[in-house]
């Protein structure tokens, strides 16, 4: 029986005993959402008027914080649209969108009178009746938050209260109860593949590892999350950092590593800040450093921060980028399991991969396995973003539609204003850069690794950008060429040349200059770009061209047959018109044009001239009566 | 020349917190990356004649020096304004339409993206790929703070304000 042991048995039951003598909890979300949207000032509101209410306000949960209400500050609880979340414990009280005016108001209704205030409730968009908390939200009732499931309500700060939930067990049974092969199996057993996006099965992974000679092995966490519009690795490096830590013990416990890496992107300074206190926190109480749990195993770990390169979230590019060199990208073999960091075998596993392990650990990997579909065990969580009426951070089994995504969690479509719109939906892209779009007709099909790969899209790092019928795919497509065109790190000719030319072939089809030779170039040049390029960000970078272009042939047609873009949304292609019976001929737009292309008399219908018209677009914003189209 | 002696003597100093950065990093090459941002936070920027130094401290070559601090996109080799306003153009926030509240921006400052500092050295205005706060989309910051549902008539009255609240000093 080692000390460590009593110790974690002993936090636990030291924070129970604090715990129980608190009359309440609020839990105040402070992710970067809520932050933004004055989370913190709402914190300072409950310390004052809980003070001027004479309620004991604890900000931080110690021995001799006696009884009162405990005021914490959690991690990303995901539903980022309706910030600042407000949850009262025990109630399960969540009040959204709440400022620091209303906060008088929560302390005497709520934690004096034990009330509730209906207006801060969440008001279901279907049948407008109030939701009292994540127990009847449909955001949150059709999800099953398991890696993000402590997210949002433990403070991410406080190890004790990670301890006290269970945590770094799991890490402890590791290390003195399994070997390293038993470890292997495990994970193995339970099927987890990896959440970074390629989809590789963790387990084998560390076997690979663990099977290569040598004494110096490293863990790498890989929390470079690069994809624009995902924010998962964010949320649980924010939320729930200890858990991240979890995994990484049990990696290393895995293939024998007694140094590990965290190595987070610098547009997170909120997720550096937490990783690092969590380190030393974990240091502090002899979790992490020499003999780990009194079996004379130990294990360093180490934060380093990105200095902002997409091809890092590649590993071999982020190993380039670990070792102080520009972030190129390495043929492989080897492999990073055989030759990794300073040429030793290295595990890079992702951020959601590595919270999963102790979740496995926990629940057992049969028990895992009984989650989502077959071949992709598990749940994946989803940034849900875009043209969708509750947007943030959703967890679902794999196998689950995307009707049910976007429909029944995301509230359905809305127009650019944020109304809900009945028949709204044109697609859905996932997966970021390498990713592709999912449409009307995939709607029902069960999301996962190999069903995605089979419709020409991918799980990825798991981006869900909803878009309305007003989007316009040939610029949508634009848009990721150009941003993978700014991150090729220029090594392959064809990545670095065919994005270029990609990007530009696009333009020529936004800008009214493409003819029918145009489109089978972009697609000669995307295959080659496909097959030329030697890391995944070259190999998917024509993924969202492929991938519109079968979908949406009929909209780059009109843009390069009929100089036409059916959404509206390419200015070069537009030729406004006045609609004769609805223009009153009040003159407004004749007066506004810059180039005086409108002509007519008052109080007759007006008419535009082609020839002279720039395209501008300030006529139909000067119309009162909406006659102006086509702008 | 006592112009020169006081250049020479700020030059000294400049060096000071490189060498200070360097021994903290105990002159690894491998952290030339922690270095930089070390450097850069000193600094704001990354000035030729420190990456030179750096490069000739560690024993690399200037060019491999150079080469990492041009690679990623938080280094910069120019000075950049008091205010950085970075516009997220993640996918959310581009279908979201950031561009506008970008053209907004840059037509109120008469900045451009070959152009994205103010002559005065106040603002700097740039687009990062992704902030992950899509959920508030679209997302400006100026220098840390978060400001979420941007309108281009929103973005520029932040301007506004921070322009005229500068007036005053």
């Amino acid at each position: 029986m080692s000390t460590a042991a009593l110790n974690l048995k002993k936090i636990t039951e030291e924070y129970a005993c604090d715990a129980e003598r608190l009359k309440r909890r609020v839990i105040i979300c402070a992710g970067t959402g809520c932050v933004s949207n004055g989370a913190l000032k709402v914190f300072d509101a409950f310390a004052a008027e809980m003070a001027a209410a004479g309620l004991n306000f604890i900000p931080e949960l110690k021995p001799e914080s006696g009884s009162g209400t405990y005021v914490s500050k959690s991690g990303c609880q995901g539903f980022c649209q309706m910030g600042p979340l407000v949850t009262i414990e025990p109630e399960g009280i969540l009040y959204t969108k709440v400022k620091p005016r209303d906060v008088p108001e929560i302390v005497k209704t709520t934690l004096v009178e034990g009330g509730i205030v209906d207006r801060l409730l969440y008001q279901d968009l279907v049948d407008g009746r109030h939701c009292h908390g994540t127990q009847d939200i449909p955001f949150y009732t059709r999800q099953a938050r398991t890696v993000l499931k402590s997210c949002g309500i433990i403070n991410p700060e406080d190890i004790r209260e990670y301890i006290a939930g269970g945590g770094y067990e799991a890490a402890m049974r590791a290390y003195k109860e399994m070997t390293p092969q038993s470890v292997c199996e495990e994970i193995m057993h339970s099927g987890l593949r990896g959440r970074g996006g390629g989809g590789f099965p963790a387990g084998r992974k560390w076997d690979i590892t663990r099977k290569e000679p040598g004494p110096k092995k490293y863990v790498i966490c890989n929390g470079d999350e690069g994809d624009p519009g995902a924010f998962m690795d964010r949320s649980v490096m924010e939320g729930n950092p200890h858990s991240v830590l979890e995994g990484i013990m049990i990696a290393a416990r895995a293939i024998g590593a007694d140094e590990a890496y965290v190595y987070v992107r610098a547009e997170y300074p909120l997720a550096v800040q937490r990783v690092r206190k969590a380190v030393q926190d974990a240091q502090s109480l002899g979790i992490l450093g020499e003999n780990i749990f009194g079996t004379g195993h130990s294990l360093t770990c180490h934060v380093m921060e990105g200095a902002g390169a997409f091809v890092c979230g590649e590993e071999t590019a982020l190993i380039a980028s670990m070792e102080g060199k520009r972030g190129m990208p390495l043929p492989k073999p080897p492999f990073p399991a055989q030759s990794g960091f300073c040429g030793k075998p290295t595990v890079i596993n992702n951020v959601e991969t590595l919270a999963s392990i102790p979740i496995i650990m926990q629940m057992g990997a049969a028990a895992f396995r009984k989650l989502g579909t077959e071949a992709s065990p598990g749940t994946k969580t989803f940034a849900l973003t875009g043209h969708v009426a509750n947007t943030g951070l959703i967890e679902v089994p794999f196998g689950t539609t995307l009707r049910e995504i976007v429909n029944n969690i995301g509230g359905g479509v809305t127009d650019d204003n944020g109304n809900l719109t009945g028949g709204g939906f044109k697609a859905v892209q996932i997966g970021g850069p390498s990713g592709g779009c999912l449409t009307e007709e995939n709607l029902d099909l069960p999301l996962d690794f190999d069903s995605l790969k089979s419709v020409g899209a991918m799980v990825g790092s798991g981006g869900l950008v909803v878009m309305n019928k007003e989007t316009c795919m040939v610029k949508i497509a634009r848009f990721f060429m150009q941003f993978t065109q700014n991150e090729s790190c220029g090594k392959c000719v064809l990545c670095r040349e065919g994005t270029k030319q990609m990007l530009s072939l696009l333009d020529d089809i936004i800008e009214g200059r493409g003819t029918e030779e145009t489109l089978d170039l972009l697609d000669r040049v995307a295959r080659a770009v496909q097959k030329g390029s030697l890391c995944g960000l070259g190999k998917t970078a024509p993924n969202p061209i492929l991938s519109t272009m079968r979908q949406f042939r009929a909209e780059y047609e009109a843009h390069v047959y009929q100089k036409r873009c059916p959404a509206g949304q390419c200015k070069a292609l537009l030729t406004p018109e006045i609609i004769a019976e609805k223009c009153k001929g009040c003159t407004a737009c004749a007066r506004k044009c810059p180039v005086g292309a409108i002509t007519g008399a008052v109080k007759e219908p007006h008419k535009i001239d082609p020839d002279k018209c720039i395209k501008c677009g300030v006529c139909k914003e000067t119309c009162k009566f909406n006659a102006v189209t086509g702008v | 020349m006592p112009q020169t002696l006081k250049k020479t003597t700020q030059r000294l100093r400049q060096f000071e917190k490189v060498c200070e950065i360097l021994d903290r990093y105990q002159h690894d090459p491998m952290k030339l990356i922690p270095i930089l941002q070390a450097v850069q936070d000193e600094y704001r920027y990354l000035p030729e004649e420190v990456l030179a130094y750096i490069a000739t401290s560690l024993g690399l070559s200037p060019a491999r020096v150079y080469g990492v601090a041009t690679f990623y996109a938080h280094f910069a080799l120019e000075p950049k304004g008091k205010y950085i306003i970075r516009l997220c153009d993640g996918t959310a926030c581009h279908v979201k339409k950031s561009i506008p509240v970008l053209d907004a921006l840059r037509e109120r400052l008469g900045l451009s993206e070959e152009k994205p500092t103010t002559p005065d050295m106040l603002f700097t205005v740039e687009t990062v790929s992704c902030l992950g706060a899509c959920g508030l989309a679209p997302v400006m910051v100026i220098n840390d703070e978060v400001h979420g549902q941007m309108t281009p008539e929103k973005a520029v009255a932040y301007i506004d304000e921070i322009i005229a609240c500068e007036e005053k000093k």
